[in-house]
């Protein structure tokens, strides 16, 4: 063991390393790190918690799909695909 | 060696019904991948239009290599690289200045994930690296049932402004909810690359964010 696991991690560091945290790829040793400076300092519980909503919020985001127009000239294209298949 | 992403039996008998010409089966196909497929070249080209057209594109060299696919990789997999590929011949040719090199090397220097002048310095004698002041919540603004339509659309504005790479890894990790290597495979990514750009994509999104809500307070 060395200074780097008694080391603290501080705030900037964390919101560095929060993805790889979130994802599960930070290495067990700052993992720990990562948790003990969470238990407290709000600020970082609050930046965790904007982290998390933010990918909530994402994953709500809707869709644009194909304009109608295009997928009519899609089925046309297939109909033409099709016929000009052999053997079907 | 075994597929990253086995094709499931639906995903073969689609694949079978393809083949045979069942209409129905194109359909099925196009209606399930064409959302995720013009986000993709959204945030490769420069207008809507243009994304229906790739997507288009690739409708059609999904029906020329139909007969040659080999199932390798999930049938997903494989419309997505033929996708990401016409994309890319797409905007060269609209000479349009998109800085790949980021989704090549992201090892280069980016902003940091939050302003540096908001951490104390480290050479301050208590708390190195803390923020100056406190973060200011945003409990109640974000929060599912009483998000506002306006917050949507400064998300969605702040995702359209990312950096093309960042914004192609952001959408389909968070937006399209696609595990990790999905993504990689479809981007030629390692997944420490993907999760680079994840990271400075998600960081500005939320500092697009916290401006917001702090300009509504």
């Amino acid at each position: 063991m060395n200074d780097e696991t008694r080391r603290e991690m501080a705030c900037q560091e964390l919101v560095e390393v929060i993805t790889d945290y979130l994802e599960g790829t930070l290495a067990e040793v700052d993992r720990t790190r990562f948790d003990a400076h969470l238990a407290s300092c709000p600020s970082c519980q609050e930046y965790v918690e904007q982290m998390r909503a933010l990918v909530r919020l994402s994953g709500k985001l809707t869709t644009r799909s194909l304009e109608p127009a295009t997928v009519d000239s899609l089925l046309s294209a297939f109909r033409r695909w099709r016929d000009s298949q052999t053997g079907l | 060696m075994t597929p990253i992403a086995e094709m499931s039996s639906g995903e073969v008998d689609l694949i079978d019904r393809l083949r045979n010409g069942d209409e129905a089966a194109f359909v099925c196909l196009v209606n399930t991948h064409s959302a995720s497929l013009k986000r993709l070249a959204l945030a490769f080209v420069s207008s809507d239009a243009v994304a229906e057209e790739v997507v288009q594109e690739t409708w059609l060299a999904v029906l020329t290599g139909i007969a040659r696919f080999e199932g390798r990789s999930s049938v997903k997999t494989w419309i997505f690289k033929i996708l990401a590929n016409r994309a890319k011949t797409r905007a060269i040719r609209e000479k349009r200045t998109i800085n790949f090199s980021e989704l090549e090397d992201p090892s280069e220097p980016d902003h940091a994930a939050v302003d540096p002048q908001r951490f104390l310095r480290a050479s301050h004698p208590t708390w190195p690296g803390h923020w100056t002041s406190p973060l200011e919540a945003w409990s109640g603004s974000a929060e599912d049932a009483v998000v506002s339509r306006e917050t949507m659309d400064v998300l969605q504005r702040g995702l359209d402004r990312l950096p093309p790479a960042q914004r192609i890894v952001v959408a389909l990790r968070d937006v399209h909810g696609w595990p990790a290597m999905e993504v990689c495979e479809v981007l030629g990514l390692s997944e420490a690359n993907q999760r680079v750009l994840l990271h400075r994509g998600r960081s500005r999104l939320r500092g697009t964010l916290e401006g917001y809500f702090a300009g509504n307070a």
